[in-house]
């Protein structure tokens, strides 16, 4: 299959040939012609202003039943019975796409002693909470919560799955999908609910230099995973009205052939990269590993979390778990600053999706300006004692 | 033992762009390139066969072209290769890549463990790795940082977690997906570079996968892309001028009225 040119409409004006990342289109005998590099992608038929470019159908088989298929589900995370923010921020969203389709928004909590934290998420906004609890689920296997969910969206139908795009949610939940065979989109910025009632999920590709709106017309329920911090956190109603309702999964949801041998927390005074409000990186600029305290020192203060640029990873400046881009971590604070980080492509397209990006950097043509909201061309060794010494001031520590 | 590598090859994606004014795709020089991750990949399954022995088949779903990339990682000493390619693979979801990459483990049979990159720079979505594990029905390992074999058949892994670390084991075979501290990729070989260039390699379509057209590609898939556009534009850039005190005090005021937290 290949996308099908309207000779009517045609004009062989090529703008699909420019806009075909495949290099599969050519314009030949005074009409566009695709060959057999065409992998479907559709960026010709947004290319084309004659609307002369459409791709085939999909086709896939609806899932039995589909119109029974209602409401929305958040899959909560939780480590040692804390609820991750992105559960919080989840039920934010779930909520308006609930409210927009006239339906119940859930949340699914799975673990162990969790009554009064699923008592809490009704206060963000759920009717209802599912709540699976047994000694099974922890630790954490990726299999078991995977047959564990599975099991409960087929027992009650939900037509929107929700779940964090934690390293979590990221794991476990594409074995959900497939085990449910339906869709499922990953690290979704923006959910909506369209006026024939499908979710239109809008998520990054190409390292953020695209955007995709995908939707799943024919499967149920609609699977979409969301970065921490994305969605805002609704306030927490004390007032809200909803139920816990238990479910017991089947002896074999409870069977992983991947056991735990051990779990390590890693020691960190900062905050967790990817859990961060704010997130300060450190590049070659700092000259020499012993500069980091600068970088340590100002996330301490602002409660932030310390990054690293590739380079200075592999200089063994910094361990690999700090490690920010392409190989690394993506991140998307609400506050990234870039300290003597060059900005090459592959670093970007991990902190492109930060709020507010400060770069400070004393060659002025450094490419990590390009992506800066703010630029400030210094000596980091100068600009981030001030900085330091200013907040120490103001707090009265100086 | 046999290892089986999933490799993608992947547009450079530092070249791709949407112009906002004309909202086309910018290809500048855009070059097919073997997704980065998948190097690792590669690194891994060659490291776990010179430790325990077997032979590396690196298998990529794609275009004609794609052979190109199995070729480079011929050049590091993979064993054998495998191209799965066929008119009706275009515009797979992950659902319906992980399925034709599933079949071909089940034709590649036996494999004792199936190696991924943690994910492709152009999607980005994770997801082919455990949905590849959950088609076989195989246990799965994702993030892995470390691969050990026990007691001759049990794999002992370290993998990453938002939080730290987790040291797993499960029994064989299995799908693991790795990261960059698994080791950095070798260099190629000049023999195997030599044989790279002539090995055969066999080209599989969805037909002897056992797969039919509505199996696989667009028509085997569950989400449909419905709009692409370039992403909303950064505010514009403002330059902190002046002394470095100057910059601190303004660059502080900015990030205040922007409510940033811990300020």
């Amino acid at each position: 299959m290949k996308a099908i040119i309207d000779k009517e409409k045609c004009v062989a004006c090529g703008a699909c040939v420019d806009a075909c990342p495949q290099g599969a289109i050519t314009v030949a005998e005074e009409i566009a012609q695709v060959d057999d590099r065409c992998n479907l992608c559709g960026l010709c038929v947004d290319a084309c202003t004659y609307e002369a470019i459409s791709l085939p159908e999909v086709r896939g088989p609806k899932t039995e039943g589909i119109q029974a298929y209602s409401g929305v589900w958040v899959a909560g995370e939780q480590h040692d019975g804390e609820v991750h923010p992105v559960t919080h921020e989840l039920l934010g969203a779930g909520r308006k796409l609930a409210d927009k389709l006239g339906v119940e928004l859930a949340v699914v909590l799975m673990g162990v002693g969790l009554a009064q934290a699923a008592k809490e998420l009704i206060g963000y906004g759920a009717d209802r909470v599912h709540l699976v609890e047994d000694p099974a689920l922890i630790p954490f296997t990726d299999e078991i919560h995977a047959k564990v969910l599975a099991e409960l969206v087929q027992a009650k139908k939900p037509e929107i799955l929700l779940a964090g795009a934690t390293a979590t949610g990221r794991s476990y939940i594409p074995r959900v999908a497939a085990a449910l065979r339906t869709g499922l989109t990953a690290d979704c910025t923006g959910l909506e609910i369209g006026d024939d009632g499908l979710l239109y999920q809008t998520r990054p590709a190409f390292g953020g230099n695209v955007m995709a709106t995908i939707i799943c017309p024919n499967r149920r329920p609609q699977m979409a995973t969301v970065r921490p911090r994305v969605m805002r956190k609704p306030a927490f109603d004390t007032q809200r009205q909803g139920m816990v309702e238990t479910f017991a999964p089947s002896p074999a949801a409870l069977l992983s052939r991947v056991k735990v041998v051990t779990s390590v927390k890693d020691v960190q005074d900062t905050t967790p990269l990817t859990e961060a409000d704010v997130v300060v990186t450190g590049g070659r600029g700092l000259q020499k590993p012993e500069n980091f305290k600068l970088i340590r020192e100002l996330a301490l203060l602002i409660n932030g979390a310390v990054g690293a640029s590739r380079s200075v990873v592999d200089e063994g400046w910094m361990p690999y778990s700090h490690q920010v881009g392409q190989t690394g971590k993506t991140v998307s604070p609400k506050l990234y600053m870039a300290c003597g980080v060059s900005g090459a492509i592959q670093h970007v397209v991990g902190m492109q999706g930060s709020e507010i990006i400060v770069a400070v950097n004393k060659d002025p043509h450094a490419p990590i300006f390009d992506v800066a909201n703010y630029g400030v061309v210094a000596d980091l060794f100068e600009f981030l004692p001030a900085l330091i010494r200013k907040l120490k001031e103001e707090r009265g520590e100086g | 033992m046999h290892i089986l590598v999933c490799i993608k090859q992947v547009p450079d994606s530092k070249n791709v762009r949407i112009d906002p004014e004309t909202n086309t795709l910018v290809r500048q020089g855009v070059q097919s390139i073997v997704n980065p991750h998948d190097w690792y990949a590669v690194e891994a399954a060659l490291k776990f066969r010179d430790a325990h022995g077997g032979k590396v088949t690196a298998v990529t779903m794609g275009p004609p072209q794609a052979e190109e990339a199995l070729r480079e990682v011929l050049a590091l000493g993979v064993d054998a290769a495998a191209l799965l390619t066929d008119r009706a693979f275009a515009g797979a979801d992950t659902w319906a890549t992980s399925l034709t990459l599933a079949r071909a483990v089940a034709k590649l049979a036996p494999v004792d463990l199936v190696i991924c990159g943690k994910q492709a720079i152009d999607g980005d979505t994770a997801q082919v790795g455990p949905e590849v594990a959950a088609h076989l029905d195989l246990p799965y390992v994702t993030y892995v940082r470390r691969l050990e074999l026990v007691g001759g058949s049990r794999l002992r892994a370290e993998r990453v977690t938002d939080l730290g670390y987790e040291v797993v084991e499960t029994g064989l075979p299995a799908v693991v997906t790795v990261v960059r501290e698994i080791g950095d990729p070798r260099m190629p070989g000049l023999k195997h570079k030599m044989r790279s260039r002539k090995q055969q390699i066999p080209v599989i379509n969805a037909a002897a996968l056992g797969l039919k057209p509505e199996e696989t590609g667009l028509q085997g898939s569950f989400t449909k892309v419905v709009r692409v556009f370039a992403p909303p534009p950064r505010s514009n850039r403002e330059m902190l001028n002046g002394a470095v005190e100057n910059q601190v005090g303004e660059l502080l005021k900015r990030l205040r009225e922007a409510r940033v937290p811990g300020l």
